[in-house]
């Protein structure tokens, strides 16, 4: 917990980890420089018939989900009074914060002219626009999740007024925060209700935005469990006991109420089916890998929870939610890249350059880089010394 | 599931009948799924 490096840790620079890190990123800032010097022409296999690529499936909609954990903890801390998951607030709202800050980072190689992000609320509105409403709520969004996790820099830095000040605000930030979540979050599976014939019926329905919203509250309570025992393995020795003990009761509450959730989506899942009548794809190619994310990454997961909960199983758990993280990324991967443009022939059809996996792999490894560096320097697993009372 | 439906109305009855019998069942189902996850509690 000091900030003083020591001899060992000077000279233990040079672990594989840190070499292949640092591969990672020097290659993304080569790609970075070809993004932005020759366009995404060269850079993307992005055309006419597929312009949204892995930048958006991946960076922006997966980074968007797993990034829900803030607003799910803060939610249950602050608004419900669960008190007892008061330790996981913080690493999840640097999780949240860290995850839009990459969403927003990703938008800009993937749009053409980046500079005109902020077109949308100074120059032409475009209120009717879905993208105007997602790209309003993830900017309000972001700034809500900094002053969130500022209390933590200011502690830190040592600026305890406005910490003070920060941390007064920290209801009012919260109800932001799911309000906003609540928008945003349906409003990026309502993005795909405009283009009902492109996509293929099992994963269109009417009622995307609510399965993207619901998904993006198990994606949270999964995401704050894998990150938890993550946290656990390599920041132990950043930990206060206070997060030590508090950890399993975590573990065990967010398992429960994932198992429930997930449940009800499997049970609303069907009923997209069956409210389209929908039935006869299941017993196609599609349909079986339908078939897979349903039952594979969705009702076993819940399942497993379930039982992990019942046996008190905290490994089991563990397994299960980065299980659940990965049907995350499954689905949002099938809704935006394999449903999308089914009926296309297979020389039409979407696959990323190998500069698109490498910007995305650099900004994954950017994430966790700064996730790192600020979980070492900030108060995040432990409270400071001077603010051990505060309940902030 | 094989049926053709030569109207709006057809198609509205048969998959809304189908989709509200699901949903009584899932009702149940959901309830005991509850009582299963939270049974253990007093443990």
């Amino acid at each position: 917990m000091t900030d003083e490096p020591t001899v060992a840790e000077s000279s233990s620079l040079m672990t594989p980890g840190n070499v292949i890190t640092a591969v990672i990123l020097v290659l993304g800032a080569i790609v970075t420089v070809l993004r932005f010097t020759q366009g995404l022409g060269a850079t993307t296999n992005l055309s006419d018939n597929n312009p949204w690529g892995i930048w958006i499936g991946f960076d922006l909609l997966v980074g968007v989900a797993l990034a829900a954990g803030g607003f799910v903890t803060s939610a249950a801390v602050y608004l419900f009074g669960m008190k007892r998951y008061h330790s996981a607030v913080r690493p999840a709202v640097l999780t949240g914060f860290l995850g839009y800050f990459m969403v927003v980072i990703a938008l800009s190689y993937d749009v053409g002219r980046p500079w005109r992000l902020p077109y949308p609320f100074a120059i032409q509105q475009g209120t009717t626009s879905m993208l105007f409403e997602v790209a309003l709520c993830v900017a309000l969004y972001l700034t809500v999740l900094f002053l969130e996790i500022s209390p933590a820099a200011l502690e830190w830095l040592g600026f305890r007024m406005l910490r003070n000040v920060i941390t007064k605000l920290t209801i009012v930030l919260t109800i932001f925060g799911v309000v906003l979540s609540t928008l945003h979050q349906s409003s990026l599976g309502a993005l795909f209700l405009l283009a009902p014939s492109k996509m293929h019926p099992l994963w269109y329905s009417s009622y995307l935005p609510v399965y993207f919203f619901i998904t993006s509250i198990i994606a949270g309570l999964s995401m704050v469990i894998f990150e938890a025992s993550l946290s656990h393995r390599f920041f132990s020795d950043k930990m206060d006991q206070t997060h030590k003990d508090e950890a399993d009761g975590l573990m065990l509450g967010f398992a429960k109420a994932a198992s429930f959730i997930l449940a009800g989506y499997f049970v609303i899942k069907v009923f997209g089916i069956s409210a389209d009548n929908n039935w006869h794809y299941l017993f196609t190619g599609y349909g079986v890998w339908f078939l897979v994310e349903l039952m594979g990454f969705v009702a076993l997961p819940s399942v497993l929870y379930a039982i992990g909960t019942r046996e008190k199983n905290i490994t089991l758990i563990k397994w299960t939610s980065a299980l659940t993280v990965l049907g995350i990324i499954l689905n949002r991967l099938n809704v935006s890249l394999v449903a999308f443009n089914w009926h296309l022939p297979s020389a039409d059809r979407y696959f990323p350059n190998w500069m698109e996996i490498v910007i995305t792999v650099f900004l994954v490894t950017l994430g966790i880089t700064l996730f790192r560096f600020i979980v070492t320097k900030m108060p995040i697993l432990y409270e400071h010394k001077d603010y051990q009372t505060s309940t902030h | 599931m094989g049926s053709i439906f030569f109207t709006l109305q057809d198609f509205m009855v048969y998959t809304e009948g189908v989709t509200y019998l699901l949903m009584g069942l899932a009702l149940i189902l959901y309830t005991a799924y509850f009582v299963f996850l939270m049974d253990r509690d007093d443990d």
